[in-house]
Formats: structure tokens, C-alpha cells, sequence
């Protein structure tokens, strides 16, 4: 049996080892704005924040996290903090076909919560580690640097 | 594919951890970060009877000044590590070696212990390990062992801990010394195809006790003999570099792999012992 906090909600569940992080978010609680893609820790589909920090939700083991605190795309959108990001995101069309949209939100978040002047090439560095199969970087790093921008 | 079916035991405690060896033996699997054991399940590369949680066990966390010698504890995260100002100070390399560390999502959870643990020949941290001639403490119940990490990578993802034994802290010698990394990966956080970190001091115009360690080209890190023998005693020119890159060619044998064949890693090699190097010259004196 774990408690945990999740987008702000206190959640008890009984959960098998064997589960990972985002199928526990997904089949358990249904959450499914949380992406699982490759599910060993390569493309980034699956992050979400797990004690403030973004994390690989398919490389983290839910039976661990008795007394943490996850926040997913659903409460990200939710609390507003991401608005105008997801804002540029359309303007730009840097959402494709959707799929590594919310891992991009997510580590973009952590951009413009901790990088507050990064420059193009940090931003790229920190979304190294997102896959896009539609291709779409650079309208994601538009988007990104453009509301990095508006907030200076 | 998701994970095999195992059972999972949270310790508090290295008293927890001694009690879960002792009933469960060779069936448990030790849980830092998770950042490659978790992945190994997804592979059925690693089906494990148990895993044991050791994150919350408060002794294997902290970083400390403790006379001469820096001790990292085992569950630092390398975003700690990057960002720790006695790090910064004292080991500089590791903070150097942290953004080469795949990405930031897994910074926050991938430990020391673990990369050390773990062994994979491409990863920075062994090298680092091996070039700044740092100690692995390794717990069990029979205490605390000092392992030189020059011993302690013994073979492709094999490391010198008995069973029973945990790794609980790096120590890391404090002493005046040029240090850096370099890799070369084909895309930003991947496995290096070929990486070098290295350290060294100069003391009268002289190299002294160089150690460049060079990874992602053997079945470990592979401390370089012949190349530091180059440049042992003599004053850091580019025909000092030179010479430690013709050298090469005794030290590594880099196995074929998916990246391309053993010469391409060895001049590889080659190019970052001279980037490395390189950076240590007044610009003048580069080396090609």
C-alpha cells in the first residue's frame, strides 16, 4: 500500500512491484495525458514531476514513492503555470501529431522554472533527451524560446 | 515489455539491508536510482526475485570534507553532484562529467554508487572514478572495505564487490591537479562512442602523475599506460601530446561495435586525448 500526492490529490492504492510509475498513473488512476512510449527511459514521452524534479516516469517504480508528491501534465495544465507555453505551442504548431507533447511541456517547464536566460543551444541540450517522431524540433524550440522571451 | 514479476522490499536501514541478504541471499537486487536497472527489466536483461529499495537509508547520503579525502556518498544523484559547491571545489571533474550524463529527467535519479555499481564501459563516471584515483567503500556486515576504482572494474558490468557487499561511498584525494572530460556522442546524453577523462599535475613545467582513462572502447574504463608513460617527466608540448596519442595504439584494442570498427574508436580516441590535452597548452603549442 502507497500514499502519495498526486496533481495536489492525496491517493492510496495498492500497486504489484512490477508496476512502473506511468502505467500506475494511466491503468490505476486515469491519468493518460502521461505518454507511455519506448517505457526503457530513451524518448521521454512518460515525464512528470515527482518531488518537484521532472523524472522518467517509466524508470521509476511506483511501489517506491510511498509519501511523494507527482504532478502530471493533467495538473501542470490545471494550475496555469504552463499556459502561455502551451499557448506558443499552438501558435506555432508544435504539436504534431501530440504524442511527445506532454514530456516536451513537462521538461519545457523545467526550463523556464530553472533557465530562466537559456539561450537556444541550452534549450536544445535540455530537450536532448525528448523524442519527436513527427520531427517537429524546431517549432518546439520556437515555442519554448518565445515564452522564454514574453516572461523576460 | 513490461517488467517480470518480483517482490519489492523498502530499507531504512544498512541493518535492513544485511537482514534481506541473509534471508533472501543471491535473489536480491539492490534499487538506487534505477536509471539502468529499471531499463534491464524492461529487457528481461535482469529478472530479479527481489528488489531492495536502498534510497531512503540516510548513511549512504551527503557529501563531506574529511581531511584530504572528499566522501561522496553512494545515493548522490548526479544532479547533485553538478551542482555541489564541495564537488565544484574539490573534484571538479565530476561536475565537469555531469552533463555528458544522459538527460536531465534522469540526472535526478540516476545515483554514483549506481553507475560505479553498475560498470558499463561507456559510462563517465567510472573513468572519472578511475582518473582521479578515487577509493569504492564497500559495506557488509563484516564492515567497511576500501576498493582502489583502478581495481575495482574488473569486466564488462562486473565490479569487485563480494556478496553482501554494497557500495556505501566514493572517497576522492584531494589534491591540486588539471582535470577534464571530453566524448564524443552521437547524439547529446547518449553513451559516449568514445570518451576521455584525464588528470594530471605540472609541477616545474612537468607532467607528473598523469592518468588519462579513456571509455566507451574497452570492457571497462581503461586506464592508458603507455600514453601517461608519454608524458610522465616532460613538460606538456605538442610533442608530448603527440607522443601520448601514438601510444595508443598499445594501450586500446577497442572492441567492434554497433558504433563502427576498433580503428574509428581509436582515432577517436586519438581526437579527444588532443582536445583534452590541448586545452592545458598556451595556443601556440596545439597539437593536430
Amino acid at each position: 500500500m502507497i500514499t502519495l500526492t498526486v496533481n495536489g490529490e492525496r491517493v492510496s492504492r495498492h500497486v504489484d512491484p512490477r508496476r512502473h510509475l506511468i502505467d500506475f498513473l494511466r491503468l490505476d488512476l486515469g491519468l493518460t495525458g502521461s505518454h507511455a512510449g519506448c517505457e526503457h527511459g530513451v524518448c521521454g514521452a512518460c515525464t512528470v514531476r515527482v518531488d518537484g524534479e521532472i523524472v522518467r516516469g517509466c524508470l521509476v517504480l511506483a511501489a517506491s514513492l510511498d509519501g511523494a508528491e507527482v504532478t502530471t501534465i493533467e495538473g501542470l495544465s490545471d494550475s496555469g503555470e504552463v499556459a502561455d507555453l502551451q499557448a506558443n505551442f499552438v501558435a506555432r504548431n508544435a504539436a504534431q501529431c501530440g504524442f511527445c507533447t506532454p514530456g516536451m511541456i513537462m521538461t519545457a517547464a523545467d526550463i523556464l522554472a530553472h533557465q530562466k536566460d537559456a539561450t537556444r543551444a541550452e534549450i536544445r541540450e535540455h530537450l536532448a533527451g525528448n523524442y519527436c517522431r513527427c520531427t517537429g524540433y524546431q517549432a518546439i524550440v520556437d515555442a519554448v524560446e518565445a515564452t522564454l522571451e514574453a516572461r523576460r | 515489455m513490461k517488467w517480470p514479476a518480483m517482490t519489492y522490499h523498502r530499507a531504512t536501514s544498512l541493518a535492513d539491508v544485511w537482514a534481506a541478504f541473509a534471508a533472501h541471499g543471491p535473489s536480491v537486487t539492490i534499487l538506487a536510482g534505477g536509471q539502468t536497472l529499471l531499463a534491464t527489466l524492461a529487457f528481461r536483461l535482469s529478472e530479479p526475485g527481489m528488489l531492495l529499495d536502498i534510497t531512503r537509508i540516510p548513511e549512504l547520503r551527503g557529501i563531506t570534507l574529511q581531511g584530504q579525502v572528499l566522501r561522496i556518498g553512494a545515493l548522490t544523484r548526479h544532479v547533485e553532484l553538478g551542482r555541489d559547491l564541495l564537488v565544484r571545489q574539490h573534484a571538479p571533474l565530476l561536475a565537469q562529467a555531469v552533463p555528458h550524463i544522459a538527460h536531465p529527467a534522469i540526472r535526478n535519479r540516476g545515483t554514483i554508487g549506481g553507475s560505479l555499481a553498475y560498470a558499463d564501459p561507456a559510462a563517465e563516471l567510472p573513468a572519472c572514478a578511475v582518473a582521479l584515483d578515487a577509493v569504492v567503500v564497500a559495506a557488509s556486515t563484516a564492515g567497511e572495505r576500501r576498493i582502489p576504482a583502478s581495481a575495482f572494474f574488473t569486466d564488462l558490468l562486473q565490479n569487485a564487490l563480494a556478496p553482501g557487499e554494497i557500495i556505501v561511498a566514493v572517497e576522492i584525494p584531494i589534491q591540486p591537479s588539471l582535470a577534464a572530460i571530453d566524448e564524443v556522442a552521437r547524439r547529446s546524453g547518449d553513451y559516449a562512442m568514445a570518451g576521455l577523462a584525464a588528470a594530471m599535475r605540472v609541477h616545474d613545467g612537468r607532467v607528473v602523475a598523469p592518468r588519462l582513462v579513456y571509455f566507451g572502447v574497452g570492457r571497462g574504463p581503461v586506464l592508458a599506460g603507455a600514453a601517461c608513460r608519454a608524458l610522465e617527466g616532460r613538460p606538456l608540448t605538442a610533442e608530448s601530446i603527440a607522443a601520448a596519442q601514438a601510444a595508443l595504439t598499445t594501450d586500446l584494442d577497442p572492441p567492434q561495435d554497433l558504433h563502427g570498427p576498433s580503428e574509428m574508436k581509436r582515432h577517436l580516441a586519438r581526437v579527444l586525448t588532443a582536445r583534452v590535452l590541448n586545452a592545458w597548452l598556451r595556443p601556440t603549442e596545439m597539437a593536430a
